[in-house]
């Protein structure tokens, strides 16, 4: 019998953190799994997907509940935790349903955020590893290449990865609607925060201009400052750089408004009404939304931001679904790549292809020797006939056989590309 | 030559839908497909309008049939030129439709038979009307690009980021290109102004008659100097600008119709139907 494809895992929807944390697998944790795995009888291939939000393991079995089994104990031997503990959160996956999993999971249909870029490197290093290893075979090479065309196509053909999902991806996706271009804004930090540092580096990344830090304390401005490689100012020179800089990102711990509209209208004079972008990451806000109604002046607040961020999340759903359609076309591809594998219709191509053959040079022949009778040619045609059964006999055997002794795939697979099969049948 | 100028406006109809359909779809081949349309409909309007000149030996502006015609074929010339430097793709959305209905409206006026006058037989003329045309297609642009700024600015001030947020470019972007639509046209409107002088110079022998049409053309000019001046000196950009930009093209096409159709002057003569 074929191999069977059989995925099992669990992920951020079937799992808590802290189970998911228990089952993180280490590099070396990975390639010990994988070589156990492959000294089971039970388990063809093997290839094992560690991230913060999955773990999963993907294997082809001639029969999948002793494999399944066989796995779930690796993990319990590997991760120290009793079995009980986890199977709960795991789902299991069999033959197109596999399939689908790892095209939806590469092409990041699956992930906590759709369309996150980072699953299909993880993805990529798991089968490197699993080669390494040589605990991939014919089915597992086949399926992870397809794998990675379909993610690609997936990324190029939808919008899933379009539009930005963070608070400082956001800022900046607003800011170059303002500008057009970053490059050579200048920028005032004022506070400091994780959300607001990270936006920064964003701006620094798109080469934005000078930086300036504004801080209560002065000293941890010019220590900001220097990370930034940036100027620190004192909190009362703010007014002051309002006239220089074109975007201020604010985060402080102050209990009211640190920029009202009178300090920006005076500046917005001496910059002659050059765009003004505010950025308040602050909660209490830091600055008077009354800003936002004065001309070239905008002021999104986090609670903008987040709003910005949901409806970008809406479109990559709404792309998903598109995405869904271009995986269900590749599994059906897989497919049938996949039960050609099998032995018997290996088998009835290629009699069809020796008797073809066989056929097409008699009929030569007896276009030459017309002096045949008809029981002549009978009597060639048993003869050409049995010898296509008798060379067909030993290949037969050994295809039909060969599941028992090893990776029966492969050797179909040979057979395939040896006589041609594939491309006759297209023909 | 009448159905040239009936092919040409179907054309436009089609390169305008093709570009309404882009803004809705996004779809690049179709404002691919638009822009090819247009510029064949346009090398159309071009050979028909340069027909006329060379039977007439003057500008084909005797009456409001040809004037219109004239008009679209100057908002399109230069959409195409605007086109090519700026890539603001959403805006054959708004241009192409305008030079679409100036040309039905031309389309369904009578036209008069040609009398060939021959004080209008002068070099100066001819850079008269095709800067004064140019300019004023210019100036369109401009109120058309003051527009998307306007909806650009307000989604963004608004945070309701919806249809047209992702459609249109940043708002400098907007900004800059319109500015440099207003100056084109202002230079433009100031060279079409100057040759009209100096023609009405030659033929009535003084610059100026105080004719409605002068005055109000002068007044458009004003709008214009003072938009540039206010943006160089005290920085008005973004919405202001983008408002007087407005202001200003409706000053223009009451100085193109309004005084022709409501005032009596000399240039009566270009607008009679």
């Amino acid at each position: 019998m074929l191999s069977e494809i059989v995925l099992l895992g669990l992920n951020h929807k079937t799992a808590p953190i802290e189970l998911r944390e228990c089952l993180a697998f280490s590099a070396d944790q990975a390639s010990t799994a994988l070589g156990n795995g492959l000294n089971s009888p039970y388990i063809s291939e093997i290839l094992l997907i560690s991230t913060c939000n999955r773990m999963e393991i993907l294997m082809t079995a001639p029969d999948c509940a002793p494999a399944i089994d066989v796995a779930k104990q690796m993990i319990s031997d590997i991760k120290q935790i009793p079995v009980s503990e986890f199977s709960d959160a795991l789902y299991v996956h069999t033959g197109n349903d596999a399939i689908r999993h790892v095209f939806r999971v590469a092409s990041s249909l699956d992930s906590m955020v759709v369309g996150e870029p980072q699953i299909l490197g993880q993805i990529k290093d798991a089968y490197l590893t699993a080669v390494q290893n040589k605990t991939s075979g014919v089915i597992l090479n086949r399926l992870l290449h397809k794998t990675f065309f379909v993610a690609k196509r997936v990324r190029s053909e939808t919008g899933i990865g379009d539009h930005a999902v963070s608070i400082s991806y956001a800022a900046i996706e607003l800011g170059r609607k303002i500008f057009g271009e970053l490059e050579g804004k200048k920028v005032l930090l004022v506070g400091a925060g994780e959300m607001a540092e990270l936006a920064v580096e964003h701006l620094i990344r798109n080469r934005s201009g000078a930086i300036f830090v504004a801080n209560r304390t002065f000293e941890r401005g010019v220590e900001l400052a220097g990370r930034f490689r940036g100027r620190a100012i004192r909190f009362e020179e703010i007014p002051e750089y309002l006239k220089v800089v074109d975007i201020v990102i604010s985060s402080t711990g102050a209990p009211g408004y640190i920029l009202t509209p009178p300090s920006v209208k005076s500046a917005m004079k001496v910059r002659k009404n050059r765009p003004l972008f505010f950025i308040d990451i602050a909660v209490p806000r830091d600055i008077d939304p009354d800003i936002n109604r004065m001309g070239n002046a905008y002021v999104y607040d986090i609670d903008d931001l987040k709003n910005v961020i949901d409806e970008n999340i809406e479109d990559r759903n709404r792309e998903a679904i598109k995405g869904e359609r271009i995986v269900d076309e590749a599994v059906i591809q897989f497919r049938k790549w996949y039960e050609s594998l099998d032995a018997v219709p290996t088998i009835v191509a290629l009699r069809a292809k020796l008797e073809r053959i066989a056929d097409a040079e008699n009929q030569k022949t007896f276009h030459t020797l017309k002096h045949l009778s008809d029981e002549d040619r009978n009597a060639i045609q048993r003869m050409s006939q049995s010898m296509i059964n008798k060379i067909l006999h030993d290949p037969m055997v050994y295809l039909r056989r060969n599941g028992c002794y090893g990776d029966k795939s492969l050797h179909i697979d040979w057979t395939r590309k040896l006589f041609n099969l594939d491309n006759d049948n297209q023909e | 030559m009448e159905n040239v100028i009936i092919g040409v406006t179907f054309l436009y109809l089609l390169s305008s839908a093709g570009y309404i359909a882009y803004l809705f779809l996004q779809k690049d081949v179709l404002h691919r497909i638009s822009g090819y349309v247009l510029g064949a409909a346009f090398l159309g309007h071009t050979g028909a309008i340069g027909y006329r000149f060379l039977m007439a030996g003057q500008m084909p502006v005797s009456d409001l049939h040809e004037t219109l015609s004239m008009a679209g074929w100057a908002i399109v010339g230069v959409y195409i030129l605007f086109q090519h430097q700026f890539n603001l793709k959403v805006l054959g959305a708004f241009a192409v439709p305008l030079a679409s209905m100036v040309m039905i409206a031309s389309d369904l006026l009578p036209r008069i038979p040609l009398l060939v006058q021959s004080g209008l037989r002068s070099t100066w003329l001819v850079f008269h009307v095709l800067a004064i045309f140019s300019g004023e297609a210019a100036f369109a642009l401009a109120c058309g690009i003051g527009v998307l700024y306007l909806i650009q600015e307000k989604t963004i001030k608004t945070k309701r980021r919806k249809f047209f947020y992702k459609r249109l470019p940043s708002l400098e972007f907007l900004d800059s290109s319109g500015y440099v639509c207003v100056v084109v046209g202002f230079t433009l409107l100031t060279i079409g102004l100057a040759t009209g002088f100096v023609y009405a110079k030659m033929i009535w022998g003084k610059f100026l008659s105080w004719d409605p049409k002068e005055i109000w053309s002068g007044v458009t000019w004003l709008l214009y100097a003072a938009l540039i001046h206010e943006r160089l000196v005290v920085g008005w950009r973004g919405r202001k600008s983008a408002i007087l930009a407005i202001i200003g093209f409706c000053a223009v096409i009451f100085t193109f119709l309004g005084v022709n159709l409501l005032m009596k002057g000399h240039h009566e003569v270009f607008t009679r139907w």
